[in-house]
């Protein structure tokens, strides 16, 4: 084991956080606090309770997955296309560190930022609505395997992706719509059982569903099903991420 | 001596289909300053980057210091310090801070004392709190040198380290890569300025399309293959060579006004001395010559077009 190695990515890449502070932590600080002041504040004072939760108080949880699952996606991506783009990731390679010590530089960084980032946001939530927190290991828990989870499919990004685009298509194109509509600022409940049933294949529904219930105690889906989802995609991101260092996938050749 | 490096029939064909190395063989000694010539999309960096790790070779064996570098990596990488040919550096990272991370990153503890004592070898001591964009490029260059040498490599690879460099600093890389080879640290480096390879290398091996074509110690590979040239310069200009003084060895110039007689450097039987005197004999009189011998570049241009 290289452990200087794994210190040495990951101080680098948390370096890079704090030389960048004001986009990495201020702006999706303040973008989530709008959320808070028009859904929450504004709008949510309007609203009706769901599942004995005030609006304002419901939509937390959602908010700070989102955030968590464009930043984890957008960190770790662009921390390993960075070096490709620039060349740097000869070092790397060349470095006597194996695939696993490298992903746990770069993703272990990422997902420290965010699991970072999703405290500051729960805490300026705390500020716009009251809310408790009835399972504070099991919140934690989902902040973290979240954090990890999209941290490592960030990685696969950042190693498929082979110009600033395509970077950005998939956070744009694919996350940003699956969180929205995976039940961020709504009951999946509220919707007709068709379009239910639909929802049921967004992965994102089972992490927002789970995290909720770390708060609250009511859940779309059994909360157990949400650890086994969030797992299951982990694993298959762990997988993938295997299989590009076996083969060598666009990092070496 | 077991040599340091050691590659064994290596092949590397790219996904492309293009095949950038057939069949390599080759061993380097310890300690030894080993230059590596060849035109451009020869192989030289693909050999490189597969004895680093940064390409899979398609098939053979490559050890360093005794270790395989696809099974054995961790060993084998450790003892290997690589300067790319292309300047590539984290622009918004000091100069201090992206040694140290070369450092760590070949799993070796922190040192400062080390560190200081190779940005001072290189003269960069000064700058060690800059950004490195706000250096320039021959700084650039030799911040890449410290990232290879912070973790005390016993092999180190410089492909075209001096492709763009001004002569001042060459001679100071010359003289740091000598320096190196004092303490043991045995150089392998590419380079397109043959020049260079005639000042430092102690052996030299050339690559031409994917095959080594020659290795050999550089002075017998001078001796070897070293022409020497006698050249005329004729008092009167001579219309045409006379019949019986026609040789291939000689030539004679379009305006008349120079005989050009090239010879081997081994095995001159007496050509030099029989040519003059024949010469004498016509009343050619020449007011001045001159001899050259061939540089390793004009070997290594003959090579490179397939006439060894």
């Amino acid at each position: 084991m290289n452990g200087y190695a794994i210190r040495a990515i990951y101080l680098f890449e948390m370096a890079r956080t704090w030389r960048t502070l004001m986009q990495s932590i201020a702006s999706p600080v303040l973008s989530t606090s709008l959320y808070f002041v028009v859904f929450g504040s504004a709008i949510g004072s309007r609203m009706a309770e769901i599942d004995g939760v005030s609006y304002g108080a419901f939509i937390v949880p959602g908010l700070v997955m989102l955030s968590i699952l464009t930043e984890s996606l957008s960190n770790a991506s662009f921390g390993i296309y960075m070096p490709r783009f620039s060349g740097t990731i000869y070092e790397v390679l060349s470095a006597p560190v194996s695939a696993a010590e490298i992903v746990l530089g770069y993703v272990g960084a990422a997902a420290t930022k965010s699991v970072i980032l999703g405290a500051i946001i729960l805490l300026t939530a705390r500020l716009f609505v009251p809310y408790g927190i009835q399972h504070p290991g099991w919140m934690l828990a989902f902040l973290l395997l979240t954090s990890i989870t999209f941290s490592l499919f960030g990685f696969i990004i950042g190693v498929w992706a082979d110009s600033f685009e395509k970077l950005q298509v998939v956070p744009m194109m694919i996350i940003t719509p699956l969180t929205f509509l995976g039940g961020s600022f709504y009951s999946i409940d509220m919707l007709p059982p068709f379009w239910r049933t639909l929802t049921l294949f967004n992965p994102v529904v089972y992490l927002v569903s789970g995290f909720r219930w770390s708060f609250f105690g009511v859940a779309d889906v059994h909360v157990g099903v949400s650890l086994a989802m969030t797992l299951a995609f982990m694993a298959a991101c762990l997988l993938v991420i295997w299989r590009v260092f076996a083969t060598g996938y666009k990092l070496k050749n | 001596m077991s040599p340091i490096i050691a590659v064994e029939g290596l092949t590397k064909t790219y996904a492309s289909g293009f095949q950038a190395l057939k069949g390599v063989d080759l061993a380097i000694n310890r300690g030894e300053i080993f230059a590596l010539l060849g035109p451009n999309g020869a192989g030289k960096t693909t050999l490189i980057s597969i004895v680093c790790g940064i390409v899979n070779p398609t098939g053979g064996v490559v050890k360093v210091g005794g270790h395989d570098v696809v099974r054995d990596y961790r060993a084998a990488r450790s003892l290997i310090g690589l300067v790319p040919q292309e300047l590539t550096t984290d622009m918004f990272e000091t100069v201090w801070n992206t040694v140290s991370f070369s450092r760590g990153l070949f799993g070796k503890p922190n040192n400062p004392a080390l560190v200081e004592k190779v940005l001072r070898d290189l003269s960069l001591w000064e700058k060690r709190d800059s950004k490195i964009m706000a250096l320039s490029g021959g700084m650039k260059r030799r911040v890449m040198i410290a990232k290879a040498l912070s973790h005390e490599p016993q092999v180190l690879f410089l492909d075209e380290p001096t492709a763009g460099v001004d002569v001042e600093l060459r001679r100071s890389m010359w003289d740091m890569v000598r320096r190196l080879q004092e303490t043991g640290v045995t150089v392998i480096l590419t380079t397109h300025y043959i020049e260079e390879a005639e000042e430092m290398a102690d052996r030299v091996g050339v690559i031409r399309q994917g095959e080594i074509v020659v290795v050999e110690e550089k002075a017998a590979l001078m001796r070897k293959l070293g022409r020497r040239q006698l050249t005329l310069h004729l008092r009167e200009p001579l219309a045409a060579l006379p019949p019986d003084l026609a040789d291939p060895a000689l030539e004679l110039s379009a305006d008349g006004c120079e005989l050009t007689y090239t010879f081997d450097a081994q095995a001159d039987h007496g050509g030099v001395a029989e040519l003059l005197r024949r010469l004498a004999e016509r009343g050619i009189d020449f007011k001045d010559l001159q001899t050259s011998e061939s540089s390793l570049e004009d070997i290594f241009v003959s090579l490179v077009r397939g006439r060894p």
